[in-house]
């Protein structure tokens, strides 16, 4: 299996190659060389532990946006039944970097939000990169309102490098856009959970973001501007992105240390793409025990701690 | 330097040198930078910085787009102790904190918005104004907690909100505590808008990005200054994503107008009146209160 490792990966994909190889010569000799198999293949594991005990948050941050990622569909399968998708913002278009629609979650009926990117450059297309245009933001608001309406619980999926930069989405009236669905999910009377599941773009994220409870999968990034968005700007030079992933603090831990997200979702040894299945398994029992208390919340209670909480955000000296 | 094939062919005792300047007083004269008209400066400034050749509406600070939009009388600042606190120690070149200060001396504001409370035409009201100057009227932490706490006033006296932004976006240095400002203050405004107390958003040069896509295109009335840059994506960063020239006043109030994201645009020496009257008639006020 092609894992597609990253750079500083290297030295687990050598290892790995090593393995591939032995086993193809196992195969077709009669030495056991399967102990040797074994022995490397633990030393692989320890190795990758290793090298994911201390990643730098640029390192995350190519995690979050690794090609083979989970995407909001490849979790939409393992962790509800009955999807349903719904289309279009009955304005103007249909936006397929959003998927929305209703769907249960152990048996519970929900209404569930995401961005979705594609993995082949025909997907790719198609879903524009996971960069929403105005349609998508006011899909999401059509559903939000609908959840409202029939008491479900919205679940939120976060994976976008941000609002589309295009024409269209400007003249359209992208800012107003995002700006409705901040204001829309800040009074929106049924319990609202987040999960940034990859990349955390900016406003385009947020535009889905706002809820009772943001969790973050642990090699997923949040973040005002990207790395190499914000080093272009402030360094001058898009190169510098490491050291803007560095100073940004975008990572999950650091952001729930800021108390600026509630939960870090733990991913599989080298990355929720090594094990989709485990992944989808921890993200679903997470998202149950967030869900469960806030839908005995009283609802005007929950959007008035809603509320306090937003009112919260924000470091200054009075 | 190099000089233009006319320079040269000019005697060397009519050639002047472009970088100094002759013995006019500092500051009595100023050059419109869209029309390039020598003005003399007291004029522009009775004229509200728009300039009287073209009408060019040139920038400026917060606390003199308050002084011209407010009565004389009362005045009281909100949230003015507030300063940022650096939360994440953020360098890049320069550390935040260098920034900030250098924000400060230059433009004499602590931060990049000013919140007053205060009256148009005797009618009660809390206006804020981004100050451009200070560092971009970027959005951090100070700038969504004064806005919040204008907007608190407001809500709790039942009295209009009006925002002059001016404002490239969220503040880069304050990382997600900006982006969340984007929430905050656009989850206020919400609470104005449930109980039916006006905020009419007034976009100014420019209006772009995180604040642009939140507090500033929330208003019950979306106004604009004449041909302002307001968007949300810098026109920049659309020209490389989509590898073609951007059509003529792109992002322009014009463009905005024709686009049905604005609802009006006024010149600015107008705003006084443009607002009193909209204020008064969404207050049931039996006609436009006159005090100019």
């Amino acid at each position: 299996m092609d894992l597609n490792f990253l750079e500083f990966e290297q030295p687990i994909a050598e290892l790995e190659a090593k393995i591939e190889e032995l086993r193809r010569v196992g195969n077709d000799s009669e030495i056991d060389i399967h102990e040797e198999i074994q022995r490397l293949g633990e030393k692989s594991r320890s190795l990758t532990e290793n090298i994911f005990k201390s990643l730098t948050p640029w390192q995350i941050s190519q995690l979050a946006r690794h090609p083979q990622r989970p995407y909001l569909l490849d979790y939409l399968s393992r962790i509800f039944v009955d999807f349903q998708e719904l289309h279009g913002d009955r304005h103007f278009a249909d936006d397929r970097a959003i998927v929305g629609g209703l769907a249960r979650i152990d048996g519970r009926a929900v209404m569930v939000i995401g961005h979705q990117k594609g993995r082949d450059t025909k997907e790719k297309i198609e879903r524009n990169f996971g960069m929403p245009r105005p349609e998508g933001y006011r899909k999401a608001q059509r559903l939000m309102e609908m959840a409202e309406r029939f008491r479900l619980p919205v679940l939120t999926f976060i994976d976008t490098p941000g609002a589309y930069p295009g024409v269209g989405a400007e003249e359209r009236g992208q800012s107003e856009a995002i700006a409705r669905s901040l204001q829309l999910m800040a009074g929106l009377k049924t319990p609202i959970v987040c999960t940034v599941i990859g990349e955390g773009g900016s406003g385009g994220a947020l535009a889905i973001g706002v809820g009772d409870r943001v969790l973050m999968l642990q090699y997923s990034t949040y973040s005002v501007i990207s790395p190499e968005g914000c080093a272009s700007i402030l360094w001058k030079s898009a190169e510098k992105a490491p050291q803007a992933a560095e100073a940004m603090n975008i990572t999950s831990e650091r952001l729930k240390e800021l108390g600026l997200i509630d939960e870090v979702v733990p991913e599989p040894l080298g990355g929720a793409h090594r094990d989709v299945d485990a992944m989808a398994r921890t993200l679903k029992e997470m998202l149950l025990v967030q869900l469960e208390p806030l839908c005995s919340i009283p609802v005007e209670k929950l959007v008035a701690d809603r509320y306090q909480r937003l009112m919260n955000f924000g470091k200054f000296n009075d | 330097m190099t000089m233009s094939w006319f320079e040269k062919l000019m005697p060397s005792r009519i050639r002047t040198d472009g970088g100094t300047k002759r013995a006019v007083p500092e500051g009595l004269w100023t050059k419109c930078p869209s029309c390039n008209a020598i003005l003399y400066r007291a004029e522009m400034e009775r004229n509200l910085d728009v300039c009287p050749k073209c009408n060019h509406h040139n920038r400026i600070g917060a606390r003199r787009r308050l002084d011209i939009f407010l009565d004389e009388e009362p005045r009281e600042e909100i949230g003015e102790e507030l300063e940022s606190a650096d939360p994440l120690k953020f360098k890049d070149s320069k550390k935040y904190r260098d920034r900030l200060t250098q924000a400060q001396k230059k433009t004499s504001e602590k931060e990049a918005l000013v919140v007053m409370a205060g009256q148009l035409k005797g009618m009660d009201l809390v206006a804020a104004a981004f100050e451009f100057g200070f560092m971009g009227g970027s959005m951090g932490s100070v700038v969504g907690e004064r806005f919040v706490r204008g907007v608190d006033r407001a809500y709790e006296l039942g009295i209009p909100m009006v925002c002059f932004s001016a404002s490239g976006g969220a503040r880069m240095q304050e990382s997600l505590f900006s982006l969340m400002q984007m929430a905050k203050t656009s989850a206020a405004l919400g609470r104005l808008r449930e109980r039916g107390i006006p905020f009419i958003s007034v976009m100014t040069d420019p209006t772009m990005g995180g604040v642009s896509a939140s507090l500033a295109m929330l208003g019950d009335i979306n106004i604009a200054e004449p041909k302002a840059l307001i968007g949300f994506a810098g026109p920049r960063v659309i020209e490389q994503t989509v590898r073609e020239k951007l059509p003529s006043g792109f992002q322009r109030s014009e463009f905005l107008l024709d686009h049905g994201a604005v609802d009006m645009i006024v010149d600015r020496r107008d705003l006084r009146d443009s607002i009193a009257n909209v204020l008064g008639i969404l207050a049931h006020k039996p006609d436009t209160p006159t005090m100019s």
